[in-house]
């Protein structure tokens, strides 16, 4: 593991209106780690990748990107540093073919023209290095692939832009179990590659098979972020649901302030109150 | 899954070498699995030209064959714009009357105000331009549904052509360049010479492809394959110069009547053009890409309001072209230039040549195959002697029969993937 994060969030704050969706969140994520952001439905999951994608702007709160503080406006920005979104409707057009998918809206081109040999052997290349070979045909049409395969084309699409953060919303929900299990593979070979994957999964047994870190967001609050291997299963499921598990997140209400709890989870869990 | 999933040569070799035999077999592949394309324009010109043929031997004739091309021109035209709004699964009711208020400028230009045609010409399709802008903006940015949109249109532009007509007279047009459009053809050698150049221009657009991908070890259609398409073009552009070539003139003393109608050259550039937009360019690819999934598009980065606007523009602009030769055709305008039947033809046309009213797919071709289905259609049943009654009853039937095409087509590409 890397000392530095690749991304590191301190001290985020969203509110719509008089809703506040983030208080005060810290997260990390690591190259060569998949962290997986856990949380309850509303707890503020797609929020933060939001915030971090730059579709929303947050109230507060600092960026870091390998170390340097940046401020992120827009999606161009977070693209721009090489922060891609995988989201979970896939955002793929039924009516074009894997290749125009990968490139659709940066479509390379010479003058005027498209360039598609450069196109497909990129995204054959692309394809390649992250060893998928269920494809038939990079000129075949996304609607007539598996919901595996798609996904595998999305994934493909982010990493094709030398990406260095990758964030994977729910990428396996609606998939059957040998999918599933071909896009977790690819989800720890990008991973394996260097890259940053921040991993958003309601499902327990994939947040275990593929992640090194588990950050659990709890109303809007994140209440730990341990490594994998620190944790159990049940925990997990403690911190997701009620906030706390033990000695780690939130402090019960009885025993006194928030020092106490920051004091015995030491540094590894994230924002602690 | 069980036949990919068993490919073990990576993407690298997700390319197998192709075959005459496995092209075709793909092909037959993509039709059974609802990809059906411009086969039902096709199939449908054979037999309903086989038909006409045999009741009405005057159907064959060369100077009917010419007639089909002046008759369905500016459908054909029109057609070529509604292509782009389709593409977006919006709709463009008022394309008829707009190509009627294009006419309507023209003449009055023209004619009344004494401009030369250029200026006409000109003034014409800035009209459509700013009509399709209009039209655009609202559907794009106000977010009125674009049937209703076009519909108001359609009532609109009706009273405009009316206003720009002086209440119901008709403008005739005179200037002898624009009369030639529709009515003059171009001399056989010139005629010759450009099939020639065409087929020239295809089969270097073809084989570069064709050794630009087999040289970076991309699958590449057959040669064979190549050579057979570029064969076809060479044999369907031969056969079709040779007829137009022959003299068609009753009296040859009188008059002599032979080459190619100046509009096929028009309407074959404005064909390459927009075929190149859309599947060359970026601009075309985004255009596919809003109608197959606004939402990804939007996600890519595009554009999408401005790609909804410039496709109303374009149609209309392409209606405003439309205007221009039926005008000349005419070779007059009043208040019913682009009305009655123009606009049903037209997004018939469209249609039956293979365009999707669901939006996503369809290609300029596809207005070029049908408006040639719509043409044939008319002009073989007035040969026939029918009603104008019994025409729009036929046309309108076989409009939904290609729709029905469509949506049973769509339905099954759905149940088995391969849209």
């Amino acid at each position: 593991m890397s000392a530095t994060p690749l991304l590191e969030l301190r001290g985020i704050d969203k509110s719509f209106g008089p809703v506040q969706v983030l208080r005060d969140v810290a997260f990390y994520a690591h190259p060569g780690e998949v962290t997986a952001l856990v949380g309850d439905n509303g707890a503020g999951k797609s929020t933060l990748v939001k915030c971090i994608s730059g579709i929303y702007p947050t109230d507060s709160g600092e960026f870091l990107f390998e170390g340097r503080p940046v401020s992120i406006n827009g999606p161009r920005d977070a693209a721009a540093l090489g922060i891609e979104v995988v989201y979970q409707d896939l955002a793929l057009c039924d009516n074009l073919d894997i290749v125009q998918n990968m490139f659709l809206g940066r479509e390379k081109r010479s003058g005027i023209v498209l360039d598609e040999p450069t196109m497909e052997q990129m995204a054959a290349e692309t394809l390649a290095g992250l060893s998928v070979r269920t494809v038939k045909s990079l000129r075949q049409h996304v609607s007539s692939l598996s919901g595996g395969q798609r996904q595998t084309v999305a994934i493909a699409k982010a990493v094709l832009w030398n990406s260095k953060l990758v964030i994977l919303d729910e990428p396996t929900a609606a998939l059957g179990v040998a999918q599933t299990a071909q896009v977790l593979e690819l989800v720890r070979r990008l991973a394996d590659r260097g890259l940053a994957v921040v991993l958003i999964s309601h499902n327990m047994n994939d947040v275990f098979a593929v992640s090194d870190r588990i950050a659990a967001l709890y109303l809007g609050q994140m209440v730990a972020q341990v490594r994998t291997t620190d944790i159990t299963h049940s925990q997990v499921v403690e911190l997701i649901t009620a906030g706390r598990s033990g000695s780690l997140g939130l402090a019960e209400p009885g025993t006194g302030h928030a020092g106490n709890a920051a004091g015995s989870t030491d540094t590894t869990s994230g924002a602690v109150r | 899954m069980t036949t990919t999933a068993v490919r073990k040569e990576g993407p690298a070799a997700v390319t197998p070498a192709s075959t005459v035999g496995s092209h075709v077999r793909n092909y037959v592949s993509r039709v059974r699995g609802g990809d059906i394309g411009a086969l039902p324009a096709v199939l449908g010109l054979v037999v309903l030209c086989t038909v006409f043929a045999v009741m009405r031997p005057s159907f064959l004739t060369a100077g009917n064959f010419a007639n089909l091309f002046t008759q369905g021109a500016a459908i054909t035209l029109i057609a070529m714009g509604l292509v782009f709004v389709l593409l977006l699964g919006e709709i463009d009711l008022s394309a008829g009357f707009a190509s009627g208020v294009c006419a309507a400028v023209l003449a009055n230009v023209v004619t009344v105000f004494g401009y030369p045609w250029y200026v006409a010409v000109l003034a014409a399709t800035v009209t459509g331009v700013l009509i399709g802008t209009v039209l655009g903006m609202l559907v794009a940015k106000i977010g009125i549904p674009s049937f209703v949109v076009t519909l108001a249109g359609f009532l609109a532009f009706q009273g405009i052509v009316l206003m720009l007509m002086d209440e119901g007279a008709n403008i005739s047009i005179r200037d002898a360049t624009l009369v030639a459009i529709a009515n003059r053809n171009l001399p056989p050698a010139l005629g010759w010479l450009l099939a020639a150049a065409a087929v020239a221009g295809y089969a270097a657009v073809q084989l570069l492809r064709h050794r630009r991908r087999t040289a970076r070890g991309l699958l590449a259609d057959p040669l064979a394959v190549v050579l057979a398409r570029i064969g076809a073009l060479a044999l369907i552009l031969g056969v079709a110069v040779y007829i137009l070539n022959l003299e068609r003139s009753r009296n040859v003393l009188v008059t002599s009547l032979k080459g190619v109608p100046i509009v096929v050259p028009i309407i074959a550039v404005l064909l390459v053009l927009w075929t190149f937009v859309l599947q060359r360019t970026s601009y075309g690819r985004h255009v596919y890409a809003v109608g197959g999934n606004k939402e990804a598009a939007r996600r890519a980065g595009i554009n999408v309001d401005r790609i909804r606007i410039s496709v109303f523009v374009i149609c209309s602009s392409m209606a405003a072209v439309g205007g221009i030769v039926a005008a000349s055709r005419a070779n007059s305008v009043d208040p019913n230039t682009g009305g009655s039947n123009v606009l049903l033809y037209a997004v018939g046309a469209a249609v039956i040549g293979g365009t999707s009213l669901f939006g996503g797919k369809g290609r300029v071709l596809d207005a070029v195959l049908g408006g040639a289905v719509v043409a044939v259609i008319d002009n073989g049943m007035g040969l026939m002697g029918y009603s104008s009654g019994v025409k729009y009853v036929v046309t309108g039937v076989v409009l939904l029969l290609a729709a029905s095409v469509d949506a049973l087509s769509r339905r099954r590409s759905a149940a088995t993937g391969t849209r």
